[in-house]
């Protein structure tokens, strides 16, 4: 077949992907983009009212948004953390080796296929102040009953992301340690590295790439977390964990004040766009 | 291995006891919260509210049997939401299943075709299409939800299973598309440039030669694309209505309800999450790529 029809073949097997990203992504965004402009609200009906930039002056002048921003902030600080942490402790658990490994890195990671929708309701159930068992364990080993989505919900909702996505973090780091060239670990110890220098030297060199790679993806979606959030605190108690995407949904689906929700979600997508360059960016340096 | 195996053996009985120990812990405490919740779908009404909470009870199946078959008026007079949810599940399980399976039908063809295409052709512009299908997916589903919302509204596509479809199909694009051209992007060109050179027609070099060398990553990309649609929530509580509402929707719904008969939600709930304690068994070797989209390849 001739070059051309080649190149010809070759676009015509990516139309089909290309005109599904454009009539269901790229055309609403510009709806979006131009919706926020105008003052509109769906329940009022009337026409829209342009406004230029008014809705982001609105919201970037706003305290109650700029809340907001910090209260997603602290979630995802705290769970990423944490998720970090407690990522690293298990990936060194698991990189030994004793029998029924791979069965207990199956256990472990099952949380990562569960909709995170259901994970929200049940661990609301987990939570309750009055008969949840959560509740019951820190009441048996502390003597305190606390009611968690109430008075610690933030934290509530942290611990929730950490047990389902820990073993994300997991997954990465303890592939990093896998991949340290055996000889490595061999030659450190017959040179009787110091634990901290084994580290230094050997260990973090070979694990650092795939663990900014899990600590940017974590950051993207923490970022975007909803569905746990809905489920289990609804942004409440107040406003305590109403996270900008949370806050997103009120303004467009309950107030349903649509130019602003839409400036709004320009806001974040511009934020998106740029933590997705940065990942995408690493994936091709460690790549090449 | 070696190096590992000889940590093994320098280890004394107390340490490698202590690992133990120390796995068996870990492991509960992952387990534990998908246990208690199978668990819960097995108790009463009554047995669910108890304090202190039931380890040893007699179980019942009869959550199972009421989520699908108790109707309306056995259930009026406590609260509506139960209403909602006891009149039939199985319709919330049709409406899932349904658009699970279009849309993966859809996006796995059109996506395996783009992703061959990325990865033998690589047509001018490939890396800025790659990079750009991609950040279609990091958005946040707000963020396209609220246009999509009012696109659906005035097109006629609102709370249809051909709409819901075609969503969660560009909901999987990218997906598909970086997890093939992944796998496509692994197997030797050396048959393909042969077959060219003989004057093989791309399609029949493309269903032939390539794709059967692909079949392993096709299915473990199906296996993570089921779980993908399977565990939306947002686009489907936005742009459904009862008829056409998936299961995550109906789970959700119970939110909030003063008197929820926990032990039905909790059989609903576990029904509905027995795909994926199903597929982390079968995807576990691919878990790091599917959850990457294919950038990372694991060991």
């Amino acid at each position: 077949m001739p070059t051309r029809s080649i190149n010809t073949f070759s676009i015509f097997l990516i139309v089909p992907a290309l005109s599904i990203v454009f009539f269901l992504v790229i055309f609403p965004l510009f709806w979006a983009l131009g919706l926020s402009f105008y003052s509109y609200n769906v329940l009022r009906g009337g026409l829209p009212v342009f406004i230029g930039l008014g809705n982001y002056g609105k919201i970037l002048g706003d305290p109650y948004i700029w809340e907001r921003f910090v209260i997603t902030a602290q979630f995802v600080v705290a769970s990423v953390v944490l998720e970090f942490l407690l990522g690293f402790a298990l990936a060194l658990l698991f990189y030994q080796e004793f029998k029924g490994r791979k069965l207990a890195i199956t256990l472990v990671t099952m949380p990562l296929l569960i909709a995170p929708i259901a994970s929200g309701i049940f661990f609301k159930y987990i939570y309750d102040a009055t008969f949840g068992i959560f509740t019951y364990v820190i009441q048996s080993s502390i003597g305190v009953k606390i009611n968690m989505t109430k008075d610690y919900a933030m934290l509530a909702i942290v611990l929730l992301d950490a047990w389902q996505w820990t073993p994300f973090m997991m997954l990465f780091i303890l592939a990093g340690l896998e991949a340290i060239p055996k000889h490595l670990l061999e030659s450190s110890e017959i040179d009787r590295l110091s634990r901290f220098n084994k580290f230094r030297v050997v260990i973090w060199p070979t694990i650092r790439p795939l663990v900014t790679l899990a600590l940017l993806f974590r950051t993207m979606d923490c970022f975007r977390t909803f569905d746990t959030v809905f489920a289990l605190t609804e942004g409440g108690p107040g406003a305590q964990t109403e996270l900008i995407s949370i806050h997103i949904y009120r303004v467009a689906f309950k107030y349903f004040r649509t130019g602003e929700a839409c400036a709004l979600a320009f806001i974040v997508l511009v934020i998106i766009i740029l933590l997705t360059n940065l990942y995408l960016r690493m994936v091709r340096r460690e790549a090449s | 291995m070696t190096v590992t195996a000889r940590i093994v053996r320098r280890k004394s009985p107390v340490k490698r006891a202590l690992l133990y120990v120390a796995v068996i812990v870990v492991c509960l405490i992952f387990v534990f919260p998908v246990y208690w919740m199978v668990a819960t779908a097995f108790k009463t009404r009554a047995q669910a509210f108890s304090w202190p909470p039931l380890f040893i009870w007699e179980p019942t199946g009869r959550n199972f049997i009421d989520i699908f078959l108790k109707r309306q008026t056995e259930i009026e007079a406590i609260t509506g939401w139960e209403l909602e949810l006891a009149t039939g599940s199985e319709i919330f399980f049709y409406n899932s299943l349904i658009v699970t399976s279009g849309s993966i039908i859809l996006a796995l063809v059109i996506g395996t075709l783009a992703a061959y295409s990325f990865s033998r052709y690589r047509p001018a512009g490939t890396d800025t299409l790659m990079f750009f299908i991609l950040s279609t997916r990091m958005l946040p589903a707000i963020v396209v939800a609220i246009p999509i919302y009012f696109f659906y509204r005035a097109l006629g596509l609102y709370s249809t299973h051909v709409g819901l479809i075609l969503l969660y199909t560009m909901f999987n694009l990218p997906f598909a598309v970086w997890m093939m051209k992944s796998f496509f992007d692994e197997i030797p060109k050396d048959i393909e440039h042969a077959a060219m050179v003989d004057g093989t027609h791309p399609i029949k070099i493309f269903y032939k030669i390539a794709l059967p060398q692909v079949l392993v990553g096709l299915a473990a990309t199906i296996g993570f694309m089921i779980i993908n649609v399977w565990n939306e929530f947002l686009f489907s509580l936005l742009l459904t209505e009862r008829s056409v509402r998936t299961v995550p929707v109906a789970i959700a719904s119970t939110r909030g309800e003063v008197g929820i008969n926990w032990g039905l939600i909790a059989a609903l709930e576990t029904l509905y999450v027995l795909p994926a304690i199903i597929l982390i068994f079968l995807l576990q070797k691919y878990l790091l790529r599917g959850m990457t989209f294919g950038t990372v390849r694991g060991v």
